[in-house]
């Protein structure tokens, strides 16, 4: 990468960064709205720790992606609204590497900060201990794909008046694989085998989806910014 | 060659061709149908183990060829417009989503009526049953997309990148869904005597699944030109083709 491609990446997820960190509560909101729908877990299937050990890999990883689902439909909603989107797809830069630092500054205050906080969710759901590390490794890699399958549906979406819904039954179907290698990975560890196979294939999505997926958010936002 | 695909890209050229492939079309499919149908369901012989439940084979198997198939065609079509700027494969990619919605589902449905008497539950969270959920998820999504821009040509652009997406994704999601069922190892399901498929089967099987690939060019076709009646009821080819 030419080094001012490099300087332009880095400003931008400054930019997203600082200015998401003075709306703090956007970034704790994710974060309750997960702690909630695990709560919703063992009323709904009663509070057998066995029965909640064994579904826990499940539980938290699809909690993880509608929580990854709903902030991702905020993604280019504020650039857009303030005519910020339009500046920079006007700007010599590509705008694919300005959808990806939207992309990586939200996966770090959404992605990172789950993963973060997900043992806290594994104790409350009865996880082995040992399948703790494994989780957080999966959801670290795991949110970064959602983010990117995110991201191509609110570009395609952000011009949109009722986008939300809309967003979900675009991105959902493309997520089964990051939610298959996690749920895999988590399982694996749990049982006391070695995930590295499951991670190892979370790792290419996220290696794969990084180089493809804000081209095709680019061409998205170009749609919807009508270029 | 070249002047022929040229002379596709332009809306009177192609409604003509549309009419004039489509009366040759409509009586092949209806007879190819006919009697993959008759065949298949009267004279193979019943399966040795199904009986004579597994004759839906003649239905579920084309319809999923199809489906799956008709997704590449979208997206073809998808890349074509973004490339080329062709209109027409716009109105193709349209035309193929809610074809191959209809035969996705059609799979589905004759999916479920099959593994009622087979597997003694309507549905069974099986790789490919649940391949094709997705793949109908997919289709529901282009569709919904399509429908929320006020704009149809930066929808059709929308719907084209989104198609492009997911043939990206497709084989992924096929692979995963494997691994996801062998990871969970449900008991004693199997798709019986598929593999080895009797030649007195397969003629009509090969047969039906010609027909719905026509019977699918069909639909996909009369669906664009009831496209262009819409978009060109104001252009006077369209009037002086209609008089």
């Amino acid at each position: 990468m030419p080094p001012e491609l490099g300087l332009f990446l880095r400003f931008q997820v400054q930019r997203h960064l600082s200015a998401a960190l003075r709306r703090p509560g956007d970034i704790f909101n994710p974060l309750v709205f997960f702690l909630m729908v695990v709560t919703l877990f063992p009323l709904g299937l009663g509070p057998d720790p066995e029965v909640l050990a064994d579904f826990a890999p499940g539980i938290v990883w699809v909690v993880a992606l509608l929580s990854s689902l709903t902030v991702s439909s905020r993604l280019f909603q504020a650039d857009y609204e303030d005519g910020t989107l339009e500046q920079l797809a006007l700007a010599p830069h590509p705008l694919a590497l300005a959808a990806m630092s939207e992309v990586l500054s939200h996966w770090l205050l959404s992605g990172v900060v789950l993963a973060l906080a997900s043992p806290v969710f594994a104790a409350m759901l009865n996880m082995p201990v040992q399948a703790i590390p494994t989780l957080m490794l999966s959801l670290v890699l795991g949110t970064l794909c959602l983010s990117l399958t995110g991201a191509i549906g609110a570009a395609l979406t952000v011009g949109l008046r009722r986008g939300g819904v809309l967003l979900s039954l675009l991105t959902i179907p493309l997520t089964v694989p990051v939610l298959i290698f996690g749920v895999g990975a988590v399982r694996e560890a749990a049982l006391g085998y070695d995930p590295s196979g499951w991670l190892a294939l979370l790792g290419a999505l996220a290696a794969g989806g990084l180089v493809l997926a804000p081209l095709a958010a680019a061409a998205g936002l170009r749609i919807s910014l009508e270029l | 060659m070249w002047t022929f695909v040229h002379k596709m890209g332009s809306p009177p050229w192609f409604y003509r061709f549309a009419t004039i492939v489509i009366r040759w079309l409509l009586p092949t499919v209806l007879l190819a149908l006919l009697a993959g149908s008759v065949w298949g369901l009267l004279y193979a012989p019943p399966d040795f183990r199904q009986g004579n439940s597994y004759r839906i084979i003649y239905i579920h198997v084309p319809a999923a060829v199809v489906a799956l198939a008709g997704y590449y065609v979208m997206a073809i079509a998808g890349l074509v417009s973004l490339v080329w700027k062709i209109k027409m494969a716009d109105t193709a990619m349209r035309a193929v989503a809610p074809v191959g919605a209809a035969l996705t589902f059609v799979a589905l449905v004759t999916g479920a009526i099959w593994g009622k008497p087979t597997w003694g539950a309507w549905w069974v969270w099986d790789a490919r049953i649940t391949s094709m959920l997705i793949l109908f998820f997919l289709y529901l999504g282009v569709m919904a997309l399509f429908e929320a821009y006020d704009d149809k040509a930066a929808a059709a652009k929308a719907c084209a990148v989104l198609s492009l997406v997911g043939t990206v994704n497709i084989p992924i999601i096929y692979k995963s869904v494997d691994w996801w069922y062998s990871l969970h190892q449900p008991a004693s399901i199997k798709f019986t005597g598929e593999s080895a498929i009797d030649a007195s089967m397969l003629y009509p099987l090969l047969l039906m699944i010609g027909a719905f690939y026509g019977l699918f060019a069909l639909l996909v076709l009369l669906n664009m030109k009831a496209e262009l009646l819409g978009t060109h009821r104001q252009s006077a080819w369209l009037r002086s083709e209609l008089r």
